[in-house]
């Protein structure tokens, strides 16, 4: 291992960024995040899988027969988005019912299943596990910068608290806009651009 | 059918699966680069969908869903397991997948040879699995589920050849440089997302 558990953790976040370089996994995101508060559930979740699902997927990685591999590693995965989506419904039920099918849409979130293929099938259970942490940290990155812009322009609000008073005497007028699935299209356009503009390396050729 | 009609218009340009709902955006977004690929996609998708949904929707009225083995015993009539969807919807996909590679390799080879990879591709595509997964929601019955499927497969198809379209031409417009490729692909798609919601009123 060459990599330090350190790099294997922060590369995602920036460098290597899952959503902004690899286009993996935006699939599911943006529906979740008008509000700030189910996209940082959403965060957690996928973290969660992504971690719990690379770390289990490496510790029996030499004995899933390479024929069958998708299928196992579909159902490790299939298996975690169960536990978290029953989790979600006993304790957190109004979010839950917000997010409706997105929570289930994690099985086919890109990133998972990439970290599980190209990551966890290589390397042992503990830098898996952080790998998985560090992409999962990337994706809650863009999930949680795209939420609040969208919930403090579309609505004057912060995790459903107004923070920018609205209505006849308010100081701002809600850009609904905000609220409707274009906006996180532009919104991911724009964080690509910034993210690029100071990594060059990241930029296409044309 | 004014029924059924009204809900294939409603799966395929109000609620498009890639555009409103941002489904299958991965492949979405990595296969649009021209539209004959896009195209041959699209059709797969059409394919799998309109097999699955209704398939899912078998196993979920009879094998899953509340009550569904009250006709065995009634002491089995409050047996739920629902919990266990999500595995079974995700192990029919991948089966219905692998059946029609195995079909279409055997009988059509031609359109096999054409979808090559798209095929095993569309397995993870969430578009599949999110028309499932809506169809369980909403409660549809077995024929608004095929229409359902129908529709959402040719929203997304639609979505996907018309994006390629787009792709195609701005290969020779001068983008700046960090927006290149993926970045202005999102500020299209967010443009396309935009004309599509002018459909939002259309109801029959």
């Amino acid at each position: 291992m060459a990599e330090s558990t350190k790099d294997i953790l922060t590369k995602p976040i920036f460098r290597e960024n899952p959503i902004a370089l690899q286009i993996l996994g935006i699939c599911s995101a943006l529906a979740v995040t008008t509000k700030l508060e189910t996209a940082l559930v959403m965060s957690i979740a996928v973290t969660m899988v992504t971690a719990l699902s690379s770390a289990a997927i490496a510790l029996i990685r030499n004995y899933i027969p390479n024929s069958i591999r998708i299928i196992v590693q579909m159902t490790v995965i299939a298996t975690l988005v169960i536990l978290v989506d029953q989790f979600l419904r006993a304790y957190f039920f109004s979010i839950s019912k917000q997010m409706s099918v997105f929570v289930g849409l994690i099985i086919t979130n890109c990133i998972v299943m990439g970290r599980a293929e190209g990551f966890a099938m290589k390397n042992d259970p503990a830098a898996s596990f952080w790998d998985g942490v560090g992409n999962g940290l990337g994706y809650s990155f863009i999930l949680l910068t795209v939420a609040t812009v969208r919930e403090l322009l579309g609505k004057g609000q912060l995790m459903g608290f107004q923070v920018l008073s609205t209505g006849d005497d308010g100081i701002y007028t809600p850009n609904g806009l905000m609220l409707l699935p274009p906006s996180a299209f532009f919104l991911i356009g724009c964080i690509i651009w910034t993210i690029r503009t100071f990594d060059r390396k990241q930029v296409e050729a044309e | 059918m004014e029924h059924y009609l009204s809900l294939f218009l409603k799966a395929c340009f109000v609620e498009n699966m890639a555009l409103a709902f941002f489904l299958g955006m991965c492949t979405f977004l990595a296969v649009s680069k021209n539209v004959k690929t896009a195209f041959m996609l699209g059709l797969a998708v059409i394919v799998v969908q309109s097999i699955t949904v209704p398939m899912n929707n078998l196993i979920y009225q009879h094998l899953l869903k509340e009550g569904s083995f009250a006709w065995i015993s009634p002491s089995l009539a409050n047996v739920d397991l629902t919990f266990v969807g999500l595995i079974s919807y995700i192990g029919t996909i991948a089966a219905m997948v692998q059946i029609l590679e195995m079909f279409l390799d055997r009988y059509i080879p031609a359109l096999y040879t054409t979808l090559g990879i798209f095929l095993p591709l569309i397995t993870v595509n969430c578009a599949i699995l999110g028309g499932t997964l809506f169809m369980v929601e909403r409660d549809y019955n077995f024929p608004e589920s095929v229409v359902f499927g129908f529709g959402t497969g040719v929203g997304w198809a639609l979505a996907i050849t018309a994006l390629a379209g787009i792709r195609e031409k701005l290969k020779y417009s001068d983008v700046p440089e960090g927006l290149r490729g993926l970045g202005i692909t999102f500020i299209v798609v967010g443009l396309m997302a935009m004309a599509f919601m002018a459909l939002g009123g259309i109801q029959l």
